[in-house]
């Protein structure tokens, strides 16, 4: 019989921190500029310039930190890691390696297999690298530094992932507490939050761990899991075929399922940390602590029990609500405006996610404002507008934020509650089509949905669909 | 001379400081390193045990920026010194890709 | 590689917007004026401030005493690496206009200075004395350098140094050497090598050094100038190349104590843009220069007096303790034995630093970048860096690539670390029963040129006395206490605890008085020089006699007072 192996996966996590201005020096952190022109001497490591820590940057670790159940580091450092790499403008990154701000914490996750803890063994602040752009035309490589310093958090778990589904999860987990922190917005997609997966193989039962290699900048959780696959393959056919698993950095090509070694023989690896002789050290004092304390969020797990309790919401809607913070924030804001927690929820849930699909979009890019939303379903509950107009008017209100009362409004899509100028259509609607009219009385129900359907149109979707019930079922009867 | 330093170490070394030595320059490094090797060897005469590692003289914490965009574009002037320039980038030979 | 700029006639320039209502003494002041500049030389900064604020003279006339001392001597002397010209002489007529206007009124308003060349000065060449910055024109000038410019002080150039201030003699600079003004077969020390020569040589009136391991007071020593190390963090590092980051601090290269003041005074700051900067409250420097050490204890370490000082330094370093002990001061041997751990501790530490601080010269951002079609990055990498730095930078960048490697961090850098709180502790213990520490700067007086280089441990010996300070953090001033048999500089040190300075100045200006008033040797003569200067007494033609009338006619403007 084959042998069973285990993965053993650890990760490294980066989250780009959603300050201002970068870690050291006064540059703006916003995306989109043209290169390097969000640099000054410092994030382009200019002789004589000297960085100064963004207090920001400290306030948003430990606040990760405590979400993540970690220790805080009451006295931390700064140290240089030194490499060169034209990405990195001093050719040394400034890190934390001695004293890291947050140290020994976990997160609890949640698999089809059941609840399971993931140790942190460490989070500690550091700079972005700024992008290479190659060149190929003229075969070169180009620098801009606009992402250099902007401020970083690295989150080195515990070895105690032991596949892909625990790694989506863990992955799932921080990316929600960061995000009910505020302190980045964590896209895959954009960079703003980067796995690093280290895997290694065993045999099934062993205790100690085989040897491990790393894969880099892994930017879907779809990549992440196919990369997870295919190097546990790789890992188990060298080793079953007697090599050696070497320890090094790999890339991972998705879409051939293949990874490479990234470092060339002059990445000697040894990287001379030291501390920082231009920085000085932090020190949490209870003040501080006990300030980022009184600012942490209210977070899913709390927010789930106030839901079911406050709101009285299906267990279902608090799921959904409470899995992104945006949509979470939209409904608290627009539930206490209109107070229908239910209309706003299935507001939400409903159209406003089949949207975000549709157009592929993040529920934190949302423009509308709770404002307009709990107008939208005041119009309905005052049946002021009916059901497809609503959802007519949302999808205006979606793309551009409109004020839903003024909007129907200036196009005259309230609905007609004239009853005697309805009846009249019904009648004309009834001589139109005698066919439906003996079908229903020959008892086939049906017909009258056809019925309501001709007098909404001829109403032009303006009549309320209940009352245009009533009135046809009248005329019928 | 108690440090002796060798081909491989000299080699390494250079690696991380990015630096080529020809023949005559390896030799040279060998000997003066281990010299001052052997001279910074005299700190094991102190008994270090329990001292503290000193990186900074001055118990100075907590220095820190507001999080306040004080630098607009000077992408001009910064690029200006650079050996070579393209599209507001500074250019470097292929990166390992 | 010197950058003299080529305009020489400017001298003429700067007084247009004189009066000419006193043409009519231009012959007699023609003769006076002759005098007059090299007078003008040998005036302190404070002298001369004084001397333009009260019309005597004028900021561009003493700015033009200054470039024609540099025509004649910087050829044999080679103080400066680039010089400005025409902006300095722009500079000296804009601060003349503020001070006449009132606007500038402080000590420095008006004098010409000189800047050591890693101080980056915005729009102006900073090299560091390698090749690897042959070309950088910084974006941003040095904290210090714009608190100089903001008191009026006028820049004349910078100066040349070891290679990023790894060296002791001023010999490691790409761009020559410099040589000693006291004799010119010698080396000026270093690595503010230029910055100390200029000063002697009356090629400025005072200028900026750094000092990581005893770079500028070193020098000064060699030089019969006084040079100053702050207490770290006294004067903000923003804009200082770093070599040794934790040792590094910016100070002044001065005629006289009382210049070393109001400089250090002028640069002293609170930077919130350099973390390591520390907020003093005490930086009026000036109200420290009383005459008076009653009752001063002074400390004089056995083991800086011990085998290696050459015995006339030795007298004159201990005579010169004897004079502040004749004013009222008490001295008293102790041991400091652990200073001879300094120096590999210095070393490892320093080397180490700046193995990292030197990583960002990479031929990419700036600076010098390696020649070759289709090399490759790392290729670049190390034909640009192995091209652009010289032998000793080379040697410390390995030497501190080595002890931060992996396995040999703890052995050697953590060690060091050790090491250096054991001697900081070693001085806080000596700094509870003494004011100061008096030495010598150095074991010599200047050596010869070519002697140190070829043996770098010899040479890192030298800086024994210096060292120790810069891992302490303490501050320290060097000011001449005569001279040897051969009429070379002997440097005095005076080392306080941690936010101390105004004490060495108080210790040091009384000493400087004291020889001042007893001696007729050529530190006591500026106040002399002062008196002739403003009654036109001891005249003589100098060698531009050939000046037009013109020239002379606008220059008496300069005898309001007279």
């Amino acid at each position: 019989m084959a042998k069973q192996y285990e993965t053993v996966i650890g990760l490294e996590v980066h989250v780009e921190l959603a300050t201002k201005t970068k870690i050291f020096c006064g540059c703006s952190t916003a995306f989109g500029g043209a290169p390097n022109t969000h640099t000054c001497p410092v994030c382009t490591g200019m002789p004589g310039s000297l960085p100064v820590l963004n207090k920001k940057v400290l306030e948003y670790a430990v606040a990760v930190g405590l979400a993540t159940n970690c220790d805080i580091t009451r006295y931390c450092k700064f140290d240089r890691k030194n490499y060169f790499y034209p990405d990195n403008p001093q050719n040394y990154q400034i890190s934390q390696l001695y004293l890291p701000i947050c140290r020994n914490g976990w997160v609890e996750i949640e698999t089809k297999d059941g609840k399971k803890k993931v140790g942190i063994h460490e989070i500690h602040m550091e700079e972005d690298a700024g992008k290479l752009v190659h060149d190929d035309w003229a075969d070169r490589t180009l620098v801009d530094y606009n992402r250099s310093g902007v401020p970083l958090i690295e989150i080195v778990s515990e070895p105690d992932m032991r596949s892909a589904e625990e790694v989506i999860a863990y992955l799932e987990k921080l990316r929600m507490l960061i995000q009910y922190l505020g302190v980045s917005d964590c896209k895959l997609q954009e960079g703003s939050m980067r796995a690093d997966v280290n895997l290694s193989v065993r045999e099934a039962g062993a205790s100690g761990y085989g040897t491990r290699t790393e894969m880099k900048n892994l930017n879907s959780f779809r990549t992440i899991s196919h990369a997870v696959a295919c190097e546990r393959e790789r890992q188990i056919d060298l080793i079953e075929s007697g090599k050696k698993v070497v320890q090094e950095t790999r890339r991972f090509d998705d879409n051939k399922g293949e990874s490479y070694p990234m470092r060339s023989k002059e990445d000697a690896q040894d990287y001379r940390y030291f501390p920082d002789p231009d920085l000085t050290p932090v020190q949490v004092d209870d003040s501080l602590l006990q300030e980022i304390k009184d600012r942490q969020p209210e977070f899913r797990e709390e927010k789930m029990a106030r839901y079911a309790e406050e709101f009285a919401l299906p267990a279902y809607d608090i799921e959904i609500l409470t899995g992104e913070k945006a949509l979470a924030d939209l409904f608290e804001a627009a539930t206490a405006i209109c107070g229908k927690p239910k209309q706003v929820s299935n507001w939400l849930m409903g159209e406003t996610l089949r949207l975000c699909r549709e157009k592929n979009m993040d529920t934190s890019d949302l423009r509308f404002s709770p404002e307009n939303l709990a107008k939208l379903i005041g119009l309905t509950e005052q049946k002021a507008i009916n059901g497809s107009v609503a959802k007519e008017v949302f999808e205006v209100m979606f793309e551009e934020n409109i004020d839903p009362v003024s909007y129907v409004e200036e196009k005259g899509l309230k609905t007609v509650g004239d009853e005697r100028l309805l009846r009249k259509v019904v009648e004309e609607v009834l001589a139109a089509n005698p066919q439906s009219v003996s079908d229903y009385k020959g008892g086939k129900q049906k017909a009258l949905g056809f019925l309501v359907g001709q007098t909404m149109k001829a109403m032009k979707g303006k009549a309320d669909p209940a009352m245009v019930n009533r009135l046809l079922k009248e005329a019928l009867d | 001379m108690a440090n002796v330093i060798s081909d491989e170490t000299i080699e390494y070394v250079s690696i991380l400081a990015k630096l080529d030595l020809d023949e005559e320059q390896k030799e040279a490094a060998k000997r003066d390193m281990g010299r001052m090797l052997d001279y910074i060897d005299q700190l094991n005469e102190l008994d270090t045990e329990g001292v503290e590692p000193m990186s900074h003289v001055f118990p100075v914490q907590n220095v820190f920026r507001e999080d306040v965009v004080t630098n607009g574009d000077d992408s001009e002037r910064l690029l200006s010194n650079a050996p070579e320039e393209q599209d507001n980038m500074f250019v470097v030979p292929r990166t390992f890709e | 590689m010197q950058r003299v700029a080529e305009n020489n006639n400017c001298f003429a320039q700067q007084f247009i917007y004189f009066p000419l209502c006193f043409a009519k003494f231009h012959r007699e002041w023609i003769v006076i004026m002759e005098s007059r500049k090299s007078k003008l030389l040998d005036m302190t900064a404070i002298e001369l401030s004084c001397a333009i604020r009260e019309g005597r003279t004028t900021a561009p006339e003493a700015l033009s005493a200054v470039f024609e001392r540099i025509e004649e001597k910087e050829e044999a002397y080679h103080c400066y690496i680039t010089i400005e010209k025409e902006k300095a002489m722009r500079s000296a007529v804009e601060v003349q206009a503020k001070i006449e206007a009132g606007e500038l009124t402080g000590p420095l308003a008006g004098v010409p200075v000189a800047i050591k060349d890693n101080l980056c000065t915005e729009g102006t060449l900073t090299t560091c004395g390698s090749r690897i910055l042959g070309n950088f024109v910084p974006t941003f000038s040095t904290e210090a350098v714009e608190l100089l410019k903001k008191a009026g002080a006028v820049i004349i150039g910078k100066t040349n140094m070891d290679e990023f201030a790894m060296g002791s003699t001023t010999e490691t600079s790409y761009f020559g050497v410099t040589r000693n003004p006291a004799d010119i077969t010698r080396v000026p020390g270093g690595s503010s090598g230029g910055s100390a020569a200029a000063v002697a040589a009356g090629e400025c009136f005072f200028a900026l050094g750094s000092d990581t391991g005893g770079s500028i007071r070193q020098p000064a020593g060699y030089c019969g100038v006084v040079g100053m190390k702050p207490t770290y963090g006294t004067v903000s590092r923003y804009g200082l190349v770093a070599y040794g980051s934790s040792l590094d601090q910016i100070g002044p290269l001065t005629r006289d104590v009382e210049d070393c003041a109001a400089v250090l005074s002028a640069i002293a700051s609170h930077d919130e843009k350099d973390s390591t900067s520390m907020k003093r409250e005490d930086t009026d420097f000036m109200s420290a220069l009383v005459k008076d050490v009653r009752g001063m204890k002074i400390g004089i370490p056995r083991d800086y007096f011990s085998e290696g000082l050459d015995g006339q330094v030795k007298d004159a370093v201990l005579s010169a303790a004897e004079v502040l002990e004749a004013e009222g001061a008490i001295l008293e041997e102790f041991d400091l034995s652990l200073v001879d751990y300094a120096i590999p501790a210095y070393y490892t530490i320093a080397a180490a630093e700046a193995s990292s601080n030197l990583e960002r010269f990479d031929g990419i951002k700036y600076g010098y970048r390696a020649a070759g079609e289709g090399m490759g990055l790392h290729e670049m990498y190390k034909k640009t860096r192995s091209e652009g730095f010289g032998e000793e930078v080379k040697r410390r960048i390995m030497l501190g690539s080595f002890v931060l490697s992996s396995g040999y961090y703890d052995a050697y850098y953590l060690k060091a670390l050790k090491v250096k709180a054991m001697i900081k502790q070693a001085f806080d213990q000596a700094f509870s029963r003494y004011d100061m520490i008096l030495g010598p700067v150095s074991p010599t007086t200047a050596p010869k040129l070519g002697e140190s280089l070829s043996d770098p441990l010899k040479m890192y010996l030298g800086d024994i006395y210096t060292i120790s300070v810069n891992l302490a953090g303490l501050p320290a001033i060097s000011l001449p206490c005569g001279r040897d048999g051969q009429g070379l500089p002997i440097g005095l040190q005076l080392i306080g605890d941690c936010f101390s300075e105004k004490k060495l100045l108080q210790a040091a200006y009384t000493y400087e008085q004291t020889m001042k008033n007893t001696e007729t040797n050529d530190m006591g003569k500026s106040i002399l020089n002062r008196a002739e200067a403003k009654d036109g007494k001891n005249s003589q033609t100098g060698k531009n006699g050939n000046m037009t009338d013109d020239k002379a006619g606008i220059v008496t403007s300069a005898g309001k007072e007279a």
